[in-house]
């Protein structure tokens, strides 16, 4: 104790102290202090091509490890690259802790080079943030930091360090305790809570479990299986959820929402009672709010209570970890059972299966041409349910979620709260970095991966050797699609050109990856195994998919549910009798 | 929409009002009043917060400043059981001729004068805001040259205290050092 060092040294020592061992991220003038002692460290530091990769490899090492993610970036420009992905973890609740250089404290507010108030500027996108001048400080702060991130409702937590602080002298000790007095989340559920959810529960007979991306952050996917099964009520997952319940079991109707299945919006829309698990009715999920399953109570599990009510009413509120929570509802439900109580679903669980064979997911084959629908389906169950898959934002990433069969937790890590083009492949090097031993397949857009691509010369010097599947429809196609449905095939901006600029099979073996290209369903299978086989180089498969596609099912922006389509012009015909 | 005083124990730190003020923005909530200053414990400020706003969003907006890191605890005030004042300091023209019926409306309203010019008077009030309201329409029609009012600060009835059990240490155990 009481050891000089530099105030450098002290932010390194610290991170090692708070458990990171890699990071992503570039240095630059006011962090490059801290980039010395990172040299000697036993954390891992990926230098990435741009600060966004930073970011969003943080966020997808965390989602596929549960632990906390870390970036790091220079101030100005470094730090401002870096709001994408903190906004994106603060919408999908990601453990991230951001590191940025700041000017010298006596420079601060002078409009400095490259002075940037990234405090200012992230302070609604991140659950908290610090600016450190003194530094004494970097030791609690960073512990701070890490403990803020990945308790409670997970999020980002951005740490500003100013440069003179860095360079500064100082003594390093590790906290023994923290004084955060506004901080203290709940976890435990209330047990009166938990008894008025299982009178609902057994007195109900629609009730559906709605289950969110809490499940899956707090690691309670085997209790919410046990829940399901002791009970046999219908599963529903949401796009953050994909992988917390298995798409194989019996009882899952399957996602629900804007683009899912028809059995998991009729789920939730005839529903008489809700449990939300983890879930924030979001709209792309509940359409219409005044319409959304208008029979139906609600019990909101939710570790964040401000997301309890905030869209739609809870009758029963519960604020805790949905892990406990769905803990203390199996043993109260389980006595139930013992004596003899237990749900009555028989005619709902009958109906839904209906609706759910009735409405299977499906896709047309175009005449000519590869259906990007098939390319994923085949690479899902190619690469099976241990492979990490990551995506974009758009078509390429609602196939995903549809067509690719999840069967565990954190296999699935997509953006979907802020919806961020270009998160897959930065994404999957995080994850690839946090899991060497699982397959990662990004599952790109074409539009997607030509936002970020420059993180494949990472992968590739780095040993980080992740699987990219470009799904090239040579469109922004989500856009076009809406472009087709509500803007008479006014495709205005939308056409990208990309299977002749760029050369993805090139782009790649410039990058010292393996380029492959894929536009005959004949060849899907031999290309998806051939990308299999290589796991020394970064893989890049261009499927030229016909432009045509179109996402169905389909809950148009700010209509009810009710009025989901199957297909185009396609609305499911419910037989009223059945229940 | 009805008129709810908050009353908001924060960790006295620099941005602590800035993130407060963002948070009501960027959620859609007005502020009609706000007053800062430092309480009993020298780390610990109070706001007091007057909003304007039905009772859904009222609990909405409470939450999200309770997921503020430095926001220790949040009371609502309740109109009957609390007290709430307001400063103003106004300069008020004041002739030969009104100066006589100025300093009268200062005596009825129990204000007070804390300067004088040769054609104008600067009176301080303290009151709620009905009070200073009234105030201001009589002063009216003499002429107010300059006004500047206070944030709204209240405080509860009776002898409890909100910071006497919210402000106990919470001492977390940090997670030990890795390696």
């Amino acid at each position: 104790m009481s050891e000089q060092l530099t105030g450098a040294q002290s932010l390194i020592k610290s991170l090692e102290a708070a458990g990171a061992e890699n990071i992503f991220g570039i240095p630059g003038g006011a962090i490059l202090p801290a980039y010395d002692p990172l040299m000697d460290s036993s954390i891992r530091h990926i230098l990435v091509r741009h600060e966004q990769g930073a970011g969003h490899a943080a966020q997808g090492y965390a989602a596929a490890t549960g632990k906390v993610g870390v970036c790091m970036a220079t101030s100005g420009p470094g730090a401002t690259n870096l709001v994408t992905p903190i906004a994106d973890a603060h919408m999908d609740s990601v453990p991230m802790v951001a590191v940025t250089g700041q000017v010298g404290a006596a420079s601060i507010g002078t409009d400095a080079f490259q002075e940037a108030d990234i405090r200012g500027i992230t302070m609604p996108i991140t659950k908290h943030n610090f600016l450190v001048t003194d530094p004494a400080d970097i030791p609690r702060t960073v512990a701070e930091a890490f403990y803020i991130a990945s308790t409670g409702r997970p999020g980002p937590v951005l740490v500003d360090v100013a440069k003179s602080a860095l360079q500064a002298m100082t003594t390093y000790e590790w906290p023994s305790e923290l004084h955060l007095p506004g901080y203290r989340p709940v976890t435990r559920p209330h047990a009166k809570q938990i008894r008025e959810a299982a009178r609902l529960i057994l007195e109900s007979r629609r009730p559906v479990l709605y289950v969110g991306g809490g499940t899956i952050r707090s690691g309670a996917h085997r209790e919410l299986k046990v829940l399901a099964e002791l009970t046999g009520m219908p599963v529903v997952t949401t796009l953050m959820a994909r992988g917390a319940f298995p798409d194989s079991h019996p009882q899952h109707l399957g996602m629900p929402g804007m683009h899912g299945t028809v059995a998991a919006v009729a789920g939730l829309q005839r529903s008489d009672l809700i449990i939300s698990l983890g879930a924030r009715f979001d709209d792309r999920v509940t359409g219409n709010l005044d319409s959304f399953a208008p029979g139906a109570k609600v019990i909101h599990a939710d570790i964040d209570p401000a997301e309890i009510g905030k869209n739609r009413h809870a009758d029963v509120p519960i604020v805790g970890d949905v892990r406990e929570v769905l803990g203390d509802l199996i043993v109260a439900l389980q006595t139930e059972a013992d004596a003899g109580h237990s749900g009555d679903y028989e005619a709902w669980v009958e109906f839904l299966a209906g609706v759910k064979t009735k409405y299977a997911l499906g896709y047309d084959t175009p005449a000519t041409g590869l259906a990007p629908q098939y390319v994923i389906e085949r690479l899902g169950a190619i690469s099976g349910e241990d492979t990490i898959y990551t995506a974009g934002v758009g078509q390429h990433q609602m196939w995903a979620a549809q067509f690719v069969k999840y069967e565990k937790p954190m296999t699935w890590i997509n953006s979907g709260g802020l919806g961020t083009m270009g998160f897959a492949v930065p994404a999957a090097m995080g994850a690839k970095v946090g899991c060497p031993d699982q397959t990662v397949w990004a599952i790109d857009g074409d539009g997607c991966f030509q936002m970020t691509n420059q993180e494949l010369a990472t992968c590739a010097i780095n040993d980080i050797p992740i699987k990219v599947a470009i799904i090239n429809n040579e469109s922004l196609g989500m856009v076009r699609q809406w472009q087709t449905l509500f803007y008479n095939e006014r495709y205005s901006n939308t056409d990208l050109h990309s299977k002749r600029i760029p050369d993805f099979v090139k782009l790649a073996e410039a990058y010292g990856c393996v380029g492959l290209a894929c536009e005959d369903p004949a060849d899907v299978d031999a290309t998806i195994r051939k990308a299999m086989e290589i796991n020394d180089v970064p893989v890049v498969v261009d499927f030229r998919v016909h432009r045509d596609a179109m996402v169905w099912p389909m809950v148009a922006a700010g209509t009810s549910n009710d009025d989901i389509k199957y297909a185009r012009d396609l609305a499911p015909d419910f037989e009223e009798d059945d229940l | 929409m009805t008129s709810h005083t908050l009353s908001v124990l924060v960790e006295n730190k620099p941005g602590v009002l800035a993130r407060i003020a963002g948070l009501f923005s960027r959620r859609g909530y007005n502020i009609d009043s706000l007053a800062v200053g430092p309480t009993e414990h020298p780390e610990v400020s109070r706001m007091t917060i007057v909003v304007n706003v039905d009772e859904s969003p009222l609990e909405q907006v409470t939450k999200q400043l309770n997921k503020l890191v430095e926001v220790i605890k949040i009371v609502e005030l309740d109109p009957q059981a609390s007290v709430n004042r307001e400063l103003v300091l106004v300069k008020v023209a004041a002739t030969a001729e009104t100066r006589g019926q100025v300093l009268d409306t200062v005596q009825l309203f129990r204000a007070k004068v804390i300067d004088v010019a040769s054609d104008a008077v600067t009176i301080q009030l303290v009151g709620n805001s009905a009070k200073i309201g009234d105030f201001l329409r009589v002063l009216e029609p003499f002429g107010v040259r300059e006004l500047v009012q206070s944030g709204q600060v209240a405080i509860g009835r009776g002898s409890r205290s909100i910071s006497e059990r919210s402000l106990r240490p919470v001492v977390v155990p940090a997670p030990p050092a890795v390696g």
